[in-house]
């Protein structure tokens, strides 16, 4: 099992030969795929491109109809189009009660992680009284608890303001430089001063 | 991580849910005492007709309750995505679904456990066989949670669910019927029915060991689809 | 230290045979594999099984003698108790297959497992017919709700289980995991089901056939018997490998092996 890549950096994620195939159409194959700590990796392709789908087969849910296979993969955070934010609790109570099973600290670590997402003041509102990008938000609010080193991210740019980007990437950022890793979706391009390796499914479709 | 933390956690997290939204829980106490209604139509007001078919008339309708309640046990979390967080957590899919099926058991079947008896008096039921009826759906009503929860995992990723997991978990239910229904008949003729609540109770112990690992790996196909 | 030939030659042998067997399963794996050797075994099992079913008729049916409380309408039972033992037993046949399928996600045996629900679906169903006709002029009524045919009619619903929730699902992959698993439940549950309900129905008739005790039935209806459930497991198999084969060419039908199968016939 391949632990340190040829720079000596720590491999967290590492799939071989990826291929999905959909009704018949190859969506992309052979596609390599590692991710070291400190990577930002940025995976674009077009809708329908089969970027959710790798993502899923990348994080371990999907386990079946895809060809190649997950060598390595440290314990990951996932974040998929669906937020996982219960309208019944408040986001405070989502935090604490989330079913990822990791540690999410006290309350007050919770506060200031909600705080970091612009949720300061919301932590008692049930969820159900939110906007749909302050939800996201809540869900965004694990990356300032997560002590995962890998993170897969699906789209976690969607239904937020240009403000809570900028926050977001800097959150990122900060969490490569910390010695994890990032791999994450999205149509939109990150600012030009910050290391992005982009994976592009285009170019490995047939 | 300590885990003990997590699974109370999720406890909590699962009674909240519920508690939140007590409709619910009122909603099956509210179709239990409806179908119950429905057999005096039925059958006739004579209190020797009820009180004959009472303990099977109150097992059948439990069966339906549990069944009709046990179907939405995933839904929400798999719509949300809460079930993918929850595989992909360092805890075992094996005890992370044991809180869905304990809130499910306590607030569907120790609650109609404890209303039973009311019932049982509505149709005529002696008074001596409440006991065995309250226990009976006490234990009865664990192991169709868990039965139940299988046909649920299973069906969880299907657009129309509902009939089809009727059909899977009916089968499933009928040797609790017949040996709860049969603890109830027991006490209604004086003969001692904890054989048939041992039974149960071997059941339940049964289901809860092997249930959760049915339950996972269908939840585990169920969000690969 | 040094050990000569011998010890050598000792832990050479089972790695030969592990080989070979592992050899095997891998073939089994393999599409045209099965399908070329399915067709050579269907070509003598399939008219082994209709003799054996034949001989086992007429001889049960003509032959052996009339009931002394049954008369003739017992001759029932060489359709009916061959066709319910294989029926349960075709559950199993078709929960192991799935097992196999969950646990070393060999296709062939998903196959075998789709494959085998229909056909035991028909033979339980034959089973509750006959057992309705043999009702009849038994108790006088076509329908008891007897221990067995009740256990016979849950068989029933337990296989229409199964097909109805491949059915429901769109992504046939995980259909037939989701149908491997609800098998693997069934199997557990089965002996409870049948327990539960010989519990239930206290008043049945006993077991007749019983291979550990004496047996109740008189040995010349007993070896007509057996040699129908016999003939009744080779259809079985023979049903289940036609339909496996019909599968196989369906999902095959892309490759290379298929079309020149196809350009030969």
């Amino acid at each position: 099992m391949p632990s340190t890549s040829d720079a000596g950096a720590r491999v967290l994620l590492d799939a071989r030969g990826m291929g999905v195939e959909r009704g018949g159409r190859q969506l992309f194959h052979a596609l390599d795929i590692t991710v070291c700590a400190g990577e930002l990796v940025h995976l674009r392709g077009a809708n329908g491109a089969g970027k959710t789908t790798l993502m899923r087969v990348l994080a371990g849910l999907s386990r079946f109809g895809f060809d190649g296979e997950v060598a390595h993969r440290e314990r990951c955070l996932f974040l998929g189009h669906h937020s996982a934010v219960k309208p019944l609790l408040t986001p405070r109570e989502n935090l604490r009660w989330h079913p990822a099973g990791e540690r999410f600290g006290d309350d007050a670590t919770i506060d200031e992680a909600l705080a970091a997402v612009g949720l300061y003041g919301y932590e008692d509102t049930p969820a159900a009284q939110l906007s749909a990008g302050q939800q996201r938000r809540v869900n965004l609010a694990r990356l300032y608890l997560s002590r995962q080193p890998l993170w897969l991210l699906d789209e976690p740019f969607t239904a937020i303001d240009v403000q809570g980007v900028a926050r977001l990437q800097a959150r990122l950022v900060q969490h490569c430089r910390d010695g994890g890793a990032v791999l994450f979706t999205s149509h939109q391009s990150l600012d030009a001063d910050v290391a992005v390796r982009t994976l592009d499914l285009e170019a490995v479709a047939y | 991580m300590a885990g003990e933390g997590f699974y109370r956690a999720m406890l909590r997290r699962q009674l909240a849910l519920s508690l939140r939204r007590p409709v619910q829980l009122f909603n099956a106490l509210l179709f239990f005492a409806l179908v119950i209604v429905l057999f005096p139509l039925g059958l006739g007001p004579s209190p020797e007709t009820l009180g004959e078919f009472a303990p099977g008339i109150l097992w059948i309708v439990a069966l339906l309750a549990n069944m009709l309640g046990v179907e939405t046990l995933f839904r929400s979390d798999f719509e949300d995505g809460s079930v993918d967080q929850l595989l992909l957590a360092p805890q075992p899919l094996y005890f992370s679904v044991m809180p869905y099926l304990l809130t499910q058991w306590l607030l569907a079947g120790v609650l109609l456990a404890l209303v039973s008896p009311l019932f049982g008096l509505m149709l005529g039921l002696p008074v001596g066989a409440m006991g065995a009826l309250a226990a009976s759906l006490l234990l009865g009503s664990g192991v169709m949670s868990v039965l139940g929860a299988i046909g649920a995992a299973l069906t969880v990723g299907l657009r129309r669910g509902g009939m089809l997991i009727a059909l899977l978990v009916t089968p499933f239910y009928m040797p609790v019927l017949i040996f709860g229904s049969g603890a109830v008949q027991a006490a209604v003729t004086g003969v001692d029915s904890s054989p048939y609540l041992a039974l149960l109770a071997a059941m339940l112990c049964l289901a809860v060991a092997l249930g959760p690992l049915a339950i996972a790996a269908a939840l585990r196909i169920s969000v690969d689809s | 230290m040094y050990f000569p030939g011998p010890s050598f030659e000792r832990s050479e042998t089972p790695s030969i045979i592990a080989a070979a067997m592992w050899t095997f399963f891998h073939k089994l794996g393999s599409p045209p594999w099965l399908y070329t050797i399915s067709g050579q075994i269907l070509r003598w099992l399939l008219p082994a099984a209709l003799l054996a079913l034949v001989v086992g008729m007429c001889w049960g049916l003509l032959f052996t003698a009339p009931d002394f409380r049954q008369g003739n309408s017992y001759r029932i039972i060489y359709i009916h108790v061959p066709a319910a033992v294989v029926a349960l037993g075709g559950y199993y046949i078709m929960a192991i297959a799935g097992a196999i399928s969950l646990i070393w996600k060999m296709k062939m045996a998903d196959i075998a497992m789709l494959a085998a629900a229909p056909v035991g679906a028909a033979l339980t169903f034959i089973a509750l017919v006959t057992g309705s006709i043999w009702g009849k002029p038994t108790w006088g009524t076509w329908w008891v709700w007897d221990a067995r045919i009740t256990s016979m009619l849950i068989l029933l619903f337990l296989y229409l289980g199964v097909m109805a929730l491949y059915e429901a699902y769109d992504n046939k992959v995980a259909a037939s995991r989701a149908c491997a698993v609800l098998a693997l439940v069934g199997t557990v549950n089965i002996p409870i089901i049948y327990k539960s309900v010989d519990w239930w129905y206290s008043l049945h008739q006993p077991a007749s056939i019983k291979f550990t005790g004496g047996s109740t039935i008189d040995p010349s209806m007993l070896y007509p018997l057996l040699l129908c459930i016999v003939a009744f497991y080779a259809l079985f198999a023979c049903a289940l490998m036609a339909n496996m084969r019909v599968t196989i060419l369906d999902r095959e039908r892309r490759t290379g092996w298929v079309r020149r199968l196809v350009e030969e016939s």
